[in-house]
């Protein structure tokens, strides 16, 4: 694609232009998901440009990684996209195992994977929720919240912690499954394939909902791949790319599942898309379990993890796109530096593109349609 | 530990010494990347590729600052790298060029990564490539906000993360993690310290 789609910044308005109004949504809003502030340039009730003004939540992550050794920065992590933990945490021992080269026990690689994939429906319908809360329908959120608590069940049972999980370790596992951990990963699929039906019922045909959804936050999947958009929101425009499949990882190439796709790449694709994915995470978490193989958890990594000087680029499919850890070490003790690839801020990045000439309500819907997390855009 | 001489106890056999484990490398083990990509770009843009190396099978290279935006734009056009996975730096202080600019590319249609690098002294520019990926837009602002390196022709560079107004820049090396920019704080959360 040769031509540029970023427009030039608007220019200092000088003179006053009773038709153009400058709005400011946020950072104390309830909609935007956390502490996001966006400028909203308007003319009349239609959107001309958003400014988004973040970094409220900066804790500098990656300043904190380089005085910390590799191990005690692993906690950090889950701090990033709180929703999603699990994927964060699975992301980052990744990397830090390329770097030092290990073998990951396969019972190790596909606990992960249940545990991610349980994650993914967690914050599938934790967006799910809110994005129905933000455009006005507030039965969903409290049904998410139901299913999403039996998720966090799950993650309780096996570390204890429900939230910021801390699941894996560097090298493979810190804890074997307790004992009704298979029973419970299918019970919830049971739930959430049960459940999944009750939502379809209330939103998809709900005529509000599709008037509220459709047509809204359009993205190519050219402008999706300029502005580097990944996760539902790109396969939402009919690109079927996926890491799972694109470059299989822990295992991943092992499952049967269908990546969905649209076309029209709207709010209500992006709604669609979500949905099914979680439909695909069941399937996974299933042939996951049936086949969990025994043995090892936790793959030949020293208690000291010292990887020899490098760099690597790891990334995995995290519910919200592509997350990637940079890593380069000097071969201390202490990552020299870590550069986490955020998909949430990334996908912000083209919230401007998407609004540009809707209605100002709808900023609400895309802001939700992106599905961003503020501690991991400001990280 | 104390020494294990317990009195009366008997001299301790003298235990086979193991070998000694290989030493570990100093600096990165790369191997030189081959294949038609590399062939391409040596043919193309000759001298302007300083290495072309491949770690733990992730092929990345390393170029002069002014060829940047040549190579990236051959890359993208002609070898469809089109999606600009991350656009990020590392702070070598030690080093002549102290700022290496981290471009990491990733082609649809190829399925696969390259990762380019570009040193940069303090004070110099490196030239945008937000015209090129839209995504290097906020990416090159957050490098400046945290590395304070400039971007030529960047549409807009300002901080991102950090106020406007936050004196230094928190990822270079010599910025100590409790540093803050004090007069910001006192000016902005009315506090002496944060500390």
């Amino acid at each position: 694609m040769a031509e540029t789609t970023l427009a030039p910044p608007a220019p200092k308005a000088t003179l006053l232009d009773s038709n153009e109004l400058v709005i400011n949504m946020g950072p104390q809003h309830p909609s935007t998901h956390g502490v996001l502030r966006v400028i909203l340039k308007l003319d009349g009730e239609t959107v001309l440009g958003a400014d988004c003004v973040i970094g409220y939540l900066h804790r500098g992550v990656e300043k904190i990684a380089e005085n910390r050794t590799y191990q005690q920065f692993a906690p950090y992590v889950d701090r990033m996209d709180y929703v999603a933990a699990v994927s964060n945490g699975l992301g980052y021992c990744m990397a830090v195992e390329k770097l030092l080269d290990v073998e990951i026990p396969e019972r190790a690689q596909a606990v992960r994977v249940i545990l991610t994939e349980i994650n993914r429906i967690s914050s599938h319908l934790l967006w799910l929720g809110t994005h129905a809360l933000d455009i006005g329908a507030i039965t969903p959120v409290f049904l998410c919240f139901r299913e999403r608590e039996e998720a966090l069940k799950i993650f309780e049972k096996y570390c204890g912690a429900r939230l910021t999980t801390h699941a894996f370790r560097i090298g493979g596992l810190q804890y074997e499954t307790h004992d009704t951990f298979e029973k419970d990963c299918l019970a919830f699929c049971d739930l959430m394939e049960e459940k999944l039906k009750e939502y379809h019922a209330l939103l998809t045909g709900n005529r509000i909902w599709v008037k509220r959804t459709k047509g809204i936050g359009i993205l190519n999947a050219a402008d999706c791949k300029d502005y580097g958009v990944t996760g539902p929101v790109l396969r939402a425009a009919g690109e079927k790319w996926d890491l799972r499949k694109a470059q299989p990882y822990s295992g991943y190439e092992k499952y049967d599942f269908d990546l969905p796709t649209a076309e029209n790449g709207d709010t209500f694709d992006r709604y669609m898309v979500r949905m099914e994915e979680m439909v695909q995470s069941c399937r996974i978490i299933r042939q996951a379990v049936e086949s969990l193989p025994s043995g090892p958890i936790k793959g030949k990594v020293g208690r000291v993890i010292k990887p020899p000087p490098g760099e690597a680029y790891v990334s995995i499919e995290a519910p919200k796109g592509e997350l990637g850890y940079y890593i380069v070490s000097d071969g201390s003790l202490n990552p020299y530096r870590v550069r986490v690839r955020p998909p949430s801020f990334v996908n912000l990045g083209a919230l401007d593109k998407m609004c540009r000439g809707s209605l100002v309500a709808d900023v609400v819907a895309i802001i939700g349609t992106i599905d961003i997390v503020l501690g991991e855009v400001d990280r | 530990m104390p020494d294990a001489s317990k009195p009366g106890a008997s001299p301790p056999a003298a235990k086979p010494v193991p070998p000694k484990p290989a030493k570990k490398p100093a600096v990165m083990e790369t191997e030189p990347w081959e294949g038609p990509l590399a062939d391409a770009l040596r043919n193309r843009f000759g001298e302007a590729v300083f290495l072309y190396g491949i770690y733990r099978g992730q092929a990345f290279i390393e170029i002069g600052a002014e060829a940047v935006s040549g190579i990236l734009e051959f890359l993208k056009n002609e070898e469809a790298f089109d999606y600009l996975v991350d656009l990020t730096a590392v702070h070598r202080p030690d080093k002549e060029k102290p700022f290496e600019i981290v471009w990491i590319l990733y082609s649809f249609a190829k399925n696969t990564r390259l990762r380019v690098k570009a040193s940069v002294a303090d004070g110099g520019k490196i030239p945008s490539v937000a015209a090129l990926y839209s995504s290097a837009d906020w990416a090159e602002r957050e490098a400046y906000d945290m590395f304070g390196v400039e971007f030529e022709n960047h549409p807009d560079l300002k901080r991102i993360l950090m106020p406007d107004e936050w004196e230094g820049f928190p990822l270079r090396k010599e910025y100590d993690i409790i540093r803050q920019d004090e007069d910001w704080v006192r000016e902005n959360l009315k506090i002496e310290s944060a500390q």
